[in-house]
């Protein structure tokens, strides 16, 4: 029997009905009287300066209240302290297509889309960088012009002694992997409702509310007060149901801004929803990354060094991207027990949306290009792939050569599950021609030891009231975006005070109600706002045993919170000296007193009576209360300062408490006539530390999979001189049930020894196993070794026709070969692309030369 | 545009409104009956969001002109609760993490409860079919077939008893 009541068990999510019915809210849900609609206009040119902006003819029109230029709201801002390079709206430049240039507010959206059209907008056009090595090379008209040759930012570091470790190796195996760019595609596009309220004092305009499709409230909060220059006391950020995140939400998109400064000009409540195509455009996706990458081994498969060099094409904003090309080298050494690390990143700007986080934050590009060379390696030297990731495990706990704290370590475990699920000894290297197995592995943090803003502030503060009615009311700051944090406060609580689940009211992310959390991103939730709702709940519990134990006359220490009830020790169920508490007599959570809350206390009374053995919730609670005047506490959470990791340039990324680990196996079949690869199906074993909701743990673990496997297939941002041609979600190739394979996920429990219950994160590490396991599985299936993802059946048959004709025959794809990929291409290298991307400006540069040349005229699709 | 008055039958009642000859049902059902339970999560018919019952077909609400609906029976997220309660589907969608954002969820409980009136014990083919109707982007799908099974079920309990 479990030795938990609630954890562990599987629950449905506490808002779960509001889902299935309807009824939740989302930002786009919401109205208030008075509500005016803003739509933005986008720039149509990659990199121009704007030399006029007129908006009277759009002001004219009937409905029109106001537009806003970059002039209303100047100030810069940007989600990391190092990269405030963005404005609300854009001040004096463009740097994409579709940046933003202004904002229309008007009674209706008709009324916004058809005022966009009357605004005039002069550009000067600029040569713009698509590629980030050609940006790299840049000297004149840069992206930003404090960013010499458009570098946002490099890092070199080196750990360990690389030159000897490759020196010792006995093989050494060198490659070039591309990944291409994907985007979140969160099915609710971001949407922001901003209003404020008429101070009582001053009759001016006065305090702001803002609701808003977002990960991370606080941080919301604290960019609009440096943009707006209100203070945050003054901004009330809440958020409502989010439609999905996976880092899209994470950071201040310009909707958030853009709204609340539309509002203070129109002087009225403003809401503004991205289009589909403007959530492509907004972006801050996974940026497409060149990994060049070398690894050196002993004859038995054991790693000496592994040398790196990233190149990540970030957009046109720094957007969270030192943090992104930082964690794609921290995790890169961190899964193996790996001696020497050698590691150069470059983060690029290019006039391309901006790039950000995305599940699996900078780590899921370098695992494919590691875990797909370390199958390479395998072959080479003739040891079993899954062996090769046993020779090489960490042993915790531990601290990696790049300072990261190992405690829990369920990799081993994980390995052998997946390997046995998949009868990996007897299948593979022996399925039928065109069929084959695939093994790869990951990991992520629960969480980052350090907050992207430096303080000492904790992570994570949670506060608990109860009250006379037996409701335990939990306020926490954290954001559930339908991973189910919400529904993780609950069981904690529940947990804890031994209470009916039903009993707990989660309020959580509104900044006015709820305590600090620096949101929802990087895998954190459940470690630090768990333990921090561990250490409240404990915090109240200690005060209702303390009444109680007074009430029943005993020690503290023997008392017991269980089953919704306060028990002596010797009484209660874990002494088992109740025999088959009756059904009627179990836990309701209905919550009535006898009608004695409000008008006397239970003490009184039961004043005359003799001690009890037990009582119930609510007759603890209304002692406590009576005891303590008030049954209040909050807990926090901070990362302990060993778990934060070295004390160099950039070692702020990358350590977390504690982190979890995947393996997965892949089974493919590639049809060699068209090119397209079937996953049949994925194992996928993860290390959660507990899981404190199987249900949920398992599909987090599945939607990561999924979500690695449409990368690794289909998912591709297509562009062409840096318009994307396929901003809509049927040419961006979701997948769809029809394209999603079954996914077993098994769950492996280290029980980390900080986590709250042992727990650690379940919704991102699982996500980057998923690519190479796909690539090592068409590399046993067929003998192709696919260096570019994700692996479209034009990129398989360009694979497997260089390979039968050596190379030659590669007409399908302008002549570049995916198994030996040199640089990114347009239309993704598709010759035959069809998408709907926008129409080229006629006074675009490009396309000027094409008039030269005399080629097709305007409107090139 | 000039406004229309047409007669909508929406979840069993009667409304009649003004609308403009090209207003599409979502927007009408979202802002002018603050049934806000269908989502718009595209604008062109890719991601079922929007998905609601017109005459008991499952229909794409957000390229649908509300003109075109008048004197149907059309029946939204909301009118699918039975009696107050949750329907089957919906409370195994629940249980079996079938909806994690939920944003989609109300476009998959039209499609799924369509199927399930068509097709009540559907074989794995028939329901992926169905689920491809939608687009989803946390659950990768699998636990949705677990829900279905689970609610399949619970509906032949039901009848059996």
């Amino acid at each position: 029997m479990s030795q938990f009541s609630v954890i562990g068990k599987p629950i449905a999510l506490v808002d779960s009905a509001a889902k299935t019915t309807g009824a939740g809210k989302y930002a786009d849900d919401l109205r208030v009287p008075g509500m005016l609609i803003g739509k933005i206009l986008h720039s149509p040119y990659p990199h121009a300066r704007i030399t006029r902006i007129d908006p009277s003819r759009a002001l004219a029109l009937e409905g029109v209240v106001t537009v806003v230029t970059g002039e209303d709201a100047p100030n810069k801002y940007g989600i990391l302290p190092v990269g405030h390079d963005e404005t609300a709206l854009a001040v004096g430049k463009v740097r994409y297509v579709g940046d933003n240039v202004a904002c229309v507010v008007a009674v209706s959206e008709e009324l916004a889309e058809e005022a966009l059209e009357l605004i005039e907008v002069e550009y000067e056009v600029l040569p713009a960088y698509f590629d980030p090595r050609e940006s790299m090379k840049a000297e004149t008209d840069l992206i930003h012009s404090e960013k010499p040759h458009n570098i946002e930012r490099d890092y070199h570091h080196v750990f360990g002694d690389p030159e000897k470790g490759f020196a010792e190796a006995d093989y050494i195996q060198e490659g070039r992997y591309l990944a291409n760019e994907v985007t979140h595609a969160a099915m609710e596009p971001h949407s922001t409702l901003a209003m404020f309220d008429l101070d009582p004092y001053t009759g001016q305009m006065g305090r702001l509310t803002v609701w808003s499709s977002t990960q991370v409230p606080y941080y919301l909060q604290h960019k609009l007060s440096m943009v707006l220059e209100m203070p945050m006391s003054q901004i009330r950020v809440i958020k409502p149901l989010v439609g999905g995140g996976f880092g899209g939400k994470s950071e201040v998109i310009p909707l958030e801004i853009i709204a609340p400064v539309a509002a203070r000009k129109a002087r009225a409540p403003v809401k503004i929803t991205y289009t589909r195509e403007e959530v492509f455009l907004a972006h801050r996706g996974r940026p497409r990354t060149i990994v060049e990458l070398k690894t050196g081994v002993k004859k038995n498969g054991r790693i000496t060094a592994v040398a790196a060099k990233v190149i990540q094409d970030g957009g046109a904003y720094c957007s969270y991207g030192v943090v992104t090309i930082l964690y794609s080298g921290a995790l890169l050494g961190a899964l193996y027990d790996i001696p020497s690390v050698q590691y150069d990143g470059y983060r690029v700007l290019t006039n391309k949306p901006a790039c950000g986080a995305m599940r699996g934050h900078g780590t899921v590009n370098v695992r494919f290009a590691f875990e797909s060379q370390l199958d390479e390696i395998a072959a080479a030297i003739g040891v079993d792939p899954a062996e090769i990731r046993r020779e090489n495990l960490l042993k915790p706990p531990c601290i990696t050569v790049n300072g990261l704290r190992v405690q829990s370590y369920g990799l081993p475990e994980c390995i052998d599950k997946v390997v046995e699920a998949s009868k990996w000894r007897e299948r593979k290297g022996k399925l039928p021609c065109g069929r084959g197995l695939g093994i790869a592995c990951s990991h992520y943090v629960s969480g980052a030891a350090n907050s992207i803003i430096r303080s000492d502030m904790p992570h994570s503060s949670v506060n608990i009231k109860i009250d006379r009615d037996g409701g335990v009311v939990v306020y926490t700051g954290a954001s559930d975006i339908g991973q189910g944090s919400d529904t993780v406060v609950a069981q904690v609580a529940a947990e804890v005070l031994g209470c009916a689940l039903s009993r707990i009211k989660v309020v959580a992310a509104d900044t006015d109600l709820t305590p600090i959390d620096i949101g929802s991103y990087s895998s954190r939730v459940t470690f630090m706002n768990g333990n921090a709702t561990l250490h409240a709940a404990e915090s109240v519990k200690e005060q209702i045993v303390r009444a109680s134990a007074q009430h029943m006359r005993c020690a503290p220490e023997d008392v017991v919170m269980a089953e919704d009830r306060v028990w002596k020790r010797s009484a209660s169920p874990i002494a088992g000296t109740v025999p088959g508490m009756a059904e009627q007599d179990a836990p309701t959570g209905s919550g009535h007193v006898e009608g004695q809350i409000l008008r006397g206390s239970v003490q009184q009374k039961r004043k005359q009576e003799e001690p009890k053995d037990h009582m119930s919730f609510e007759e603890a609670v209304v002692a406590a209360i009576d005891f303590h005047g008030a049954l209040t506490a909050t807990g926090s959470y901070a990362p302990p300062p060993e778990a934060r990791g070295g004390k160099f340039k950039g070692g702020g990324v990358g350590p977390s408490p504690a982190y979890s680990y995947s393996a997965q196996v892949a089974e493919v079949s590639v049809d060699e006539e068209t090119g397209a690869v079937t996953v049949h199906k994925v194992w996928a074993a993860h290390d959660c530390g507990r899981a404190l909701n199987p249900v949920s743990v398992k599909g987090q673990v599945i939607g990561s999979v999924w979500m690695g496997l449409g990368q690794a297939l289909q998912e591709e941002m297509v562009w062409k001189h840096g318009l994307l041609m396929n901003p809509g979600l049927l040419e961006y190739r979701s997948p769809s049930a029809k394209e999603s394979p079954e996914i077993e996920a098994i769950i492996v429990e280290s029980v980390d020894p900080e986590g709250p219950f042992g727990a650690k994160e379940a919704s991102e590490g699982s996500l980057a196993a998923a690519i190479p396991a796909v690539a090592n599985a068409i590399f046993d299936a067929t003998g192709i070794r696919l260096r570019e993802s994700p692996f479209t059946p034009e990129r398989v048959l360009a694979a497997l026709r260089s390979k039968s004709v050596g190379g030659n025959a590669l007409q399908l794809t302008n002549n570049v070969d995916p198994t030996h990929p040199e640089a990114f291409r347009e239309h993704g290298g598709v010759l035959l692309f069809r998408g709907k991307g926008p129409f080229r400006h006629v006074l675009d540069p490009a396309m000027s030369k094409q008039r030269a040349a005399g080629s097709e005229p305007a409107g090139e699709k | 545009m000039k406004k229309e008055l047409i007669a909508l039958r929406v979840n069993g009642r009667a409304h009649e409104l003004a609308v403009e000859a090209n207003s599409t049902l979502l927007d009408v059902l979202r802002q002018e009956l603050n049934l806000t339970g269908s989502k718009r999560g595209c604008d062109d018919s890719s991601c079922g969001a929007c998905a609601v019952a017109v005459d008991g077909q499952p229909m794409l609400a957000c390229t649908l002109l509300t003109a075109s609906c008048e004197g149907r029976e059309i029946t939204t997220i909301e009118g699918l609760a039975e009696h107050g309660s949750l329907a089957a589907i919906q409370k195994a969608y629940g249980d079996w993490g079938g909806a994690q954002c939920g944003y989609c969820t109300p476009g998959f409980m039209m499609s799924v409860h369509w199927l399930l009136q068509q097709t009540p014990n559907p074989s794995e083919e028939e329901i992926s079919n169905a689920l491809s109707s939608n687009l989803c982007r946390c659950t990768g799908y699998v636990q949705m077939y677990q829900a279905i099974r689970a609610a399949i079920a619970v509906e032949q309990e039901r009848r059996d008893t």
